[in-house]
């Protein structure tokens, strides 16, 4: 029996209306074949758009449903619910874009209507062999894992663990906290960093419902929504967690010394080492690459002196696979490295310091005891705080870093008043980005304590003195735009703000857990405007700056909506898996396995029995790579088979009669012809 | 050719091209009207014999366009499309078909901008090279 097709072409008000002729498009969908109605509407995806729908599908007995309008991925699904609801399978329905691929993107009214025309020929065409599908019910399993163990980490684990389920908090360095644990000062409010994040550090130390892992590392991820298994490896900390007291003793008695991380290079750590006095956890760590006894040398000096005999030299890595639910992947930034903006002198003149060095040098614990010192230790008397190095900078990161004008105020204000206000602080700026709650009421503040801010992008810094009083200081060279001059400014210290960027294992993170990275190098949200937290992986979410960058108030605020949509997932219990998964069929299938080695999910088995390949329908995710090779056409993917794609290339190429001969002929409507010779037919 | 206004049809992948051409839509970028999109998951699903039916039916051009390597949303389909495509490439040589009437590139889904410079750039290279040889050649 021949199929009863309702076609709906949509104005979009005058998105699609104001280029496409939609009535048009309309009349010459009611020729083509099997089309029992076409109709054309405002708003399709409305309520009274919807209604028409269903209307026609219970009062027609339409059993295929066609709806020419905005991108499927907008709205793909209210439509298929809509034809579910009228008691028609969401599969017997085909969506095709008008608007973004035509009206929006097309000069010619008459050539954007063409277009459309062709478009849902084709989907007119292909829908008369789409088959009814049916979607999947799989369980959810209550546990979250968590990577990384930053603020936004941390938030996240918390969230999801106060509401009962279970959580896996994978973080790859020896303590928690991420950067904000190198922090002094936090803006506006000029919080300590330490004393707002290590309630919660603690907290999630003693949360029963998290499980800490650090100095561990996600290794591979298999599964779907729901039901993934992800392999860690824990590596040796060489000290036994359980015996170690915390007493720091080892850390004074090592004699090896190694440049420090965490105090981004100013200063040295031991090879057995924590980052702070405040860590959690506060075990210490020794670092392999660098401790004499694991390299095969002679020392031993730390099991001498513990008093716990808490070091364990022959610990051994150990890899777990833990069955989660979802994933939220928290795991952070990078600060660029200057180094390349030869420009600027870092490494090259001593007093060049990153902004993270310079959160070192205020932290207390820091390399300096909290003191606004120089290299050889006196205080400066002036400093000048570079803006946008890196960000805004077609040849470094076109994008703005967000923290930075911020924080640079808060170097202003911490300048001010530990080396006193008599020192002179200069910033070269762009533009003042304040956008937060207290962040322009804290900018007004900085300036009244005398700062003095300086409109333009610094050349160079340079340590060759043009007069006397340049001697022995670095000078800014830059134009100050705003007095279209030129301008020299001698200091003692000189801060860059360097640009947040994507932490450099990204590209390794993205691929263990399928998700994409963006042009900026962060990883890819779902939707940039509605769906920040999520990603186009079911069941993947990320929080925090591995999104990009944003300061702690964001951070916290991102990672928290990710841990809701990750609950979301827990709380029901159960996830429908899409139904457009690869199937071979038995009787065309030669057993050639081709189609197993290319399987990237593993999801193809042999039937030694049958001597055909068979597709695992739990793993299979439809992407048909199997289908696309397979030479005997035996594997082909539910709702994209062959059948289906032939006719909508059949669809987009057959020729479409000319608005014009409506004109030329009298006014009399042109013979359909062409048109109604589209064929459900296919060549194999 | 004077007024000759080819027909190329693109085989997207659904996660990065189609994206990309959504933005270029949403960003209102301009476009020759002459490719049509049929979307595919992955351009790992892109199998020969769409892109060599699609020329024998009347389209002068195929772009088959997916994420960039390393990015595919199903960790490696785009690197068989690319191994495919080479060979079809050969394939239409052998035929007498223009290797210029297929085209292979990779747009990521924030790159809307180089969606709509693709498409703008192969109509005019077609429309360079006229209508596909195969309307003269075979009986289609």
């Amino acid at each position: 029996m021949a199929n009863k097709i309702g076609v709906y072409v949509c104005h979009c008000g005058t998105n699609i209306a104001g280029k496409v002729d939609p009535p048009a498009v309309a009349a010459h969908a009611a020729t083509l074949k099997n089309v029992a109605v076409a109709r054309d509407y405002k708003f399709m995806c409305s309520d009274p758009g919807q209604e028409m729908i269903i209307k026609d599908i219970r009062e027609m007995g339409l059993d295929r449903v066609v709806v020419a309008s905005c991108s499927p991925r907008l709205h793909e699904k209210t439509f298929q619910k809509a034809c579910a609801r009228a008691g028609l399978n969401p599969y017997l329905f085909q969506m095709t874009c008008i608007r973004e691929h035509c009206s929006w993107v097309t000069k010619d009214p008459d050539e954007a209507t063409e277009k459309a025309k062709h478009l849902v020929g084709a989907a007119v065409n292909r829908v008369n062999w789409h088959d009814e599908l049916h979607e999947r019910v799989a369980p959810v399993l209550p546990d979250v894992m968590v990577v990384g163990a930053g603020i936004a980490g941390i938030q996240a684990s918390l969230d999801i663990a106060r509401s009962g389920h279970r959580v896996h908090l994978v973080e790859k360095g020896p303590s928690i906290g991420g950067h904000m644990a190198q922090f002094d000062k936090t803006f506006p409010t000029l919080d300590c960093a330490a004393c707002i994040s290590t309630p919660k550090m603690v907290a999630v130390a003693q949360e029963p419902n998290i499980s800490l892992m650090t100095n561990a590392e996600v290794q591979e991820v298999t599964g779907f929504v729901g039901n993934y298994t992800a392999t860690v490896l824990k590596k040796p900390r060489y000290v036994d967690a359980v015996k170690c007291t915390g007493c720091g003793l080892c850390l004074e008695k090592c004699p090896t010394k190694v440049p420090s991380a965490f105090e981004e290079g100013l200063t040295t750590r031991r090879a057995i080492y924590r980052n702070s006095p405040q860590s959690v956890p506060n075990t210490p760590i020794i670092d392999p690459d660098h401790c004499r006894v694991l390299n095969g040398k002679k020392c031993g000096v730390c099991e001498k002196f513990c008093p716990a005999g808490a070091i364990d030299y022959e610990q051994k890595p150990e890899t777990v696979d833990i069955d989660v639910g979802s994933i939220v992947l928290c795991t952070g930034y990078d600060a660029m490295d200057p180094t390349p903006m030869g420009q600027y002198g870092f490494g090259r003149y001593d007093d060049v310091y990153t902004a993270l060095q310079f959160e070192r040098m205020n932290n207390a614990v820091g390399p300096t005891g909290g003191r606004i010192v120089k290299k050889d230790g006196t205080p400066p008397e002036s400093v000048a705080i570079l803006h946008c190095v890196g960000s805004r900078d077609k040849n470094y990161h076109e994008y703005c870093s967000r923290v930075c004008c911020m924080y640079a105020l808060k170097y202003d204000h911490l300048i001010k008043d530990k080396v006193g206000h008599h020192s002179k602080v200069f910033n070269f700026y762009i533009d003042l980005r304040c956008f937060g709650k207290g962040y322009e009421e804290f900018l007004r503040r900085v300036q009244e304590e005398g700062v003095t801010f300086i409109r333009g992008r610094p050349a160079e810094i340079t340590d060759r003195a043009q007069c006397p009083s340049e001697e022995g200081k670095l000078i800014v060279v830059a134009e100050d735009t705003l007095l279209s001059r030129m301008v020299r400014v001698p200091v003692d210290m000189v801060i860059l703000c360097t640009a947040m960027e994507a932490r450099k294992d990204l590209p390794e993170v993205a691929r263990v857990f399928g998700v994409a990275q963006g042009q900026d190098g962060f990883l890819l949200e779902e939707h940039p405007k509605l769906g920040p937290v999520s990603t186009s992986t079911d069941g993947v979410f990320i929080g925090g700056t591995c999104q990009g960058p944003k300061d702690i108030p964001d951070a916290v605020s991102h990672a928290s909506g990710a841990a809701a949509q990750s609950l979301a997932l827990a709380a029901r219990g159960e996830v429908t898996i899409s139904p457009t998964t690869s199937w071979i069929d038995p009787d065309v299938c030669i057993g050639c396995k081709v189609c197993i080695g290319l399987c990237p999910y593993s999801a193809i088995e042999f039937d030694e029995l049958r001597q055909v390949s068979v597709i695992n329908e739990a793993m299979c995710k439809g992407c048909g790579s199997c289908a696309g090779h397979c030479p005997s056409g035996a594997a082909q993917v539910h709702h994209f088979n062959q059948r289906q794609v032939f006719a909508e290339l059949d669809g987009l190429l057959k020729v479409v009669p000319r608005v014009k001969e409506k004109d030329e002929e009298a006014g009399t409507p042109p013979a359909p012809a062409e048109a109604a010779e589209v064929e459900a037919e296919v060549t194999a | 050719m004077e007024n000759f206004e080819p027909t190329i049809v693109a085989f997207v992948c659904n996660w990065c091209t189609y994206t990309a051409a959504d933005l270029a839509g949403t960003s209102r970028l301009v476009q020759s009207p002459n490719v049509r999109l049929i979307r595919m998951m992955c351009t790992g699903m892109v199998d020969p014999k769409y892109v060599i039916k699609a020329l024998l039916s009347g389209a002068d051009a195929v772009l088959v366009s997916g994420c960039h390597p390393g990015d595919c949303h199903y960790i490696n389909g785009n690197y068989k499309a690319r191994r495919r495509i080479k060979l079809v490439k050969e394939i239409l040589t052998q035929f007498g078909i223009d290797e210029r009437r297929l085209k292979l590139t990779w747009i990521g889904a924030s790159d809307g901008i180089e969606f709509a410079e693709t498409v703008n750039e192969l109509v005019n290279e077609i429309k360079e090279l006229g209508p596909c040889e195969a309307r003269e050649m075979m009986v289609v």
